[in-house]
């Protein structure tokens, strides 16, 4: 059920040129399971901006985005004690299946791997890292992976995340992955099996009420802001998208 | 403090209704309050079949307000009316308001008569101004011809009051509105979306997939507040002003432009409290203005 809560900035990092972690304090009740998202009201933008649920415990929530215009210019300015109108605990989120699971990540997609890669090792299952990122220079969390205990592995510029998984062959029995569209396409063509896609849309409202969001696919209408972000790749029409 | 207000005959607690296509049928918002609070609620807009709607990028952010291009998006008014009703029914204990689309005369009237039989339905708002579908739609509610048709053809399948909900994309619309009461209009309501378009800096290309979509928001709020004026000045039925409202003083400008009820629109999106927090702050601004009783500025700043 999703929630308004007016989250306090306790820490903002810079963590490559453009990427920026922001730590915040307040109610994360409404947040239950990795892959959701919060959607942030900002001065002088009229809709709020959807980021993912990077992680969480009672009473934090970490977030990570990249600066690709007006919202996120100002989120990379707030400062500690600014607070944020946020709704939170939005989305349906990952499944958490499998015992050998792959999560997949590229650019602004790895995130909400960070929150799913915890959710995993609690279940007592270890989950493999595949990260993508154009350049070394645009790389993060490579380090916070791997001192989850998660093997990590990241691939830059041509060489793509699936070249990776490719190369590396795990074994695997289940597959999470959250990335550019292209990179999400890529990865269900090449993954055995079912696996976990998160999507995004722009968003009118981020709680299931203007269907500015529904996409189609092979199980019917879907609003990526309610029955996704997370979707089963057997679902996904491809051409539909 | 009196905040009742009547639209033919269905008396109202207070004037603030949920618009069209922001409040889906009320469940999102449950979560967040109890909707009896407000004085109605307005269905998403339904059409004969279920209708996907336009591809994705549907939404765009503008100044001051956004762009949407749904497209009508609905389940088709049989699902309507044997699901989506009776959950309506478990949250809300008020009549709500019908919107209903169509490409053609016979497919709003059909949908109409379909509705008719609900009791739940109080009022039938008839939406000949979506600008976000290539037939129909917006054709209907730009030229006064047609609008009389609508109405005359609604009129004839309903006994609820019907409230044709007109476009401010026309060069007259004091006119399209006198068409609609002559025909046998209940009342009007307005303003729909303005046609407005968004580019992709990056992609060189139109942001929205549909390529144009509707401007709703504050951004439009003195269009609404002048189309209002200019409506209560040609016609005598009630109006049920709506765009751009944000706030409780929102509400007092457009009754005293004309409106006797007022919807709100793309507010509910950007904050699922926005109803709750202008019902909440409407009593503290009629006492700031001296109005005892909210249904005495109806059109008090227009009388000529
Ligand atoms: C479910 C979900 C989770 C996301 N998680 C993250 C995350 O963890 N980290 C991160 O950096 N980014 C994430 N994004 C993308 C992020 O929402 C956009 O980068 C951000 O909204 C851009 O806002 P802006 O004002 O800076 O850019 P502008 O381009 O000025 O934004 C204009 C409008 O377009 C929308 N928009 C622009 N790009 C996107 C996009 N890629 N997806 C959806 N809407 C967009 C904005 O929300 C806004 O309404 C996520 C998107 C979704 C839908
Ligand atoms: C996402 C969205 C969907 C809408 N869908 C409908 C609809 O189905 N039928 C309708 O008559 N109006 C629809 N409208 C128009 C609104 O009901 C309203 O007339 C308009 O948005 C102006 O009010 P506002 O500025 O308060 O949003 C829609 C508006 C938005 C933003
Ligand atoms: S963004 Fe409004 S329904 Fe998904």
């Amino acid at each position: 059920m999703p929630k308004s809560v007016l989250y306090t900035v306790e820490t903002r990092k810079k963590l490559t040129h453009d990427t920026y972690e922001l730590n915040l304090s307040g109610d994360t009740s409404a947040i239950t399971k990795p892959g959701q998202f919060v959607n942030i009201l900002l001065d002088g933008l009229f809709l709020r901006r959807p980021l993912s649920v990077c992680d969480w415990d009672d009473g934090t929530l970490r977030l990570i985005f990249k600066v690709v215009g007006d919202g996120t210019r100002q989120l990379a300015k707030v400062r500690p004690g600014d607070t944020l109108d946020t709704l939170t605990g939005l989305g349906n989120g990952y499944t958490l299946t499998g015992r050998a699971p792959i999560l997949i990540g590229g650019g602004v997609g790895i995130p909400p791997m960070y929150a799913l890669a915890k959710a995993y090792l609690r279940k007592c299952v270890l989950p493999r890292i595949f990260l993508g990122f154009r350049s070394p220079d645009d790389a993060f969390y490579i380090d916070e992976f791997r001192e989850l205990g998660c093997e990590t592995a990241a691939a830059y510029g041509s060489t793509l995340v699936t070249d990776l998984i490719r190369d590396r062959q795990p074994a695997y029995d289940h597959y999470c992955a959250c990335g550019p569209e292209p990179m999400l396409k890529a990865v269900a063509k090449m993954c055995r099996g079912v696996g976990e896609l998160s999507f995004e849309a722009r968003m009118g409202c981020g709680f299931g009420a203007c269907v500015g969001c529904t996409c189609r696919t092979l199980t019917g209408n879907k609003r990526i802001c309610v029955e996704g972000p997370v979707m089963r790749s057997d679902e996904i029409d491809w051409e539909a998208l | 403090m009196d905040t009742k207000i009547t639209l033919s005959g269905l008396t109202l607690d207070n004037p603030i209704i949920p618009a069209s296509g922001t409040f889906g049928f009320g469940r999102e918002f449950a979560a967040f309050y109890d909707l009896d609070i407000l004085g109605s609620f307005c269905l998403k807009g339904t059409t004969r079949e279920p209708r996907y709607g336009n591809p994705l990028p549907r939404i765009a952010e503008c100044p001051s307000g956004m762009l949407n291009a749904v497209g009508l998006q609905n389940p088709g008014v049989d699902a309507v009316i044997e699901q989506e009703l009776p959950e309506v029914a478990k949250i809300f204990r008020k009549p709500v308001i019908a919107n209903i689309s169509g490409f053609s005369i016979d497919e709003y009237a059909e949908v109409a008569a379909k509705f008719d039989a609900c009791a739940q339905v109080g009022i039938l708002e008839i939406n000949i101004s979506c600008p976000n579908v290539h037939a129909g739609g917006m054709a209907f509610g730009t030229d006064p011809k047609s609008a009389f048709e609508v109405t005359q053809a609604v009129k004839k399948v309903t006994r609820k009051p019907v409230y044709m909900k007109l476009s401010p994309n026309t060069a007259d619309i004091a006119r399209v509105a006198k068409a609609c009461e002559d025909a046998g209009a209940d009342g009007i309501s307005l303003i729909n979306t303005l046609l407005g378009m968004r580019l992709d800096l990056r992609k060189r290309r139109p942001l929205l997939a549909n390529v144009t979509g509707g401007l709703s928001g504050p951004a439009v709020f003195p269009i609404a507040v002048r189309m209002v004026c200019q409506v209560a000045r040609a016609v005598r039925v009630p109006i049920i002003g709506m765009g751009g409202v944000s706030c409780a003083r929102d509400v007092i400008e457009l009754m005293m432009a004309g409106a006797t009820a007022v919807e709100v629109g793309a507010a509910n999106l950007r904050d699922p409290y926005a109803c709750p927090k202008i019902i909440e702050a409407l009593p503290g601004v009629m006492r700031e203005y001296q109005i005892e009783k909210l249904s005495d500025i109806i059109g008090c700043a227009v009388k000529e």
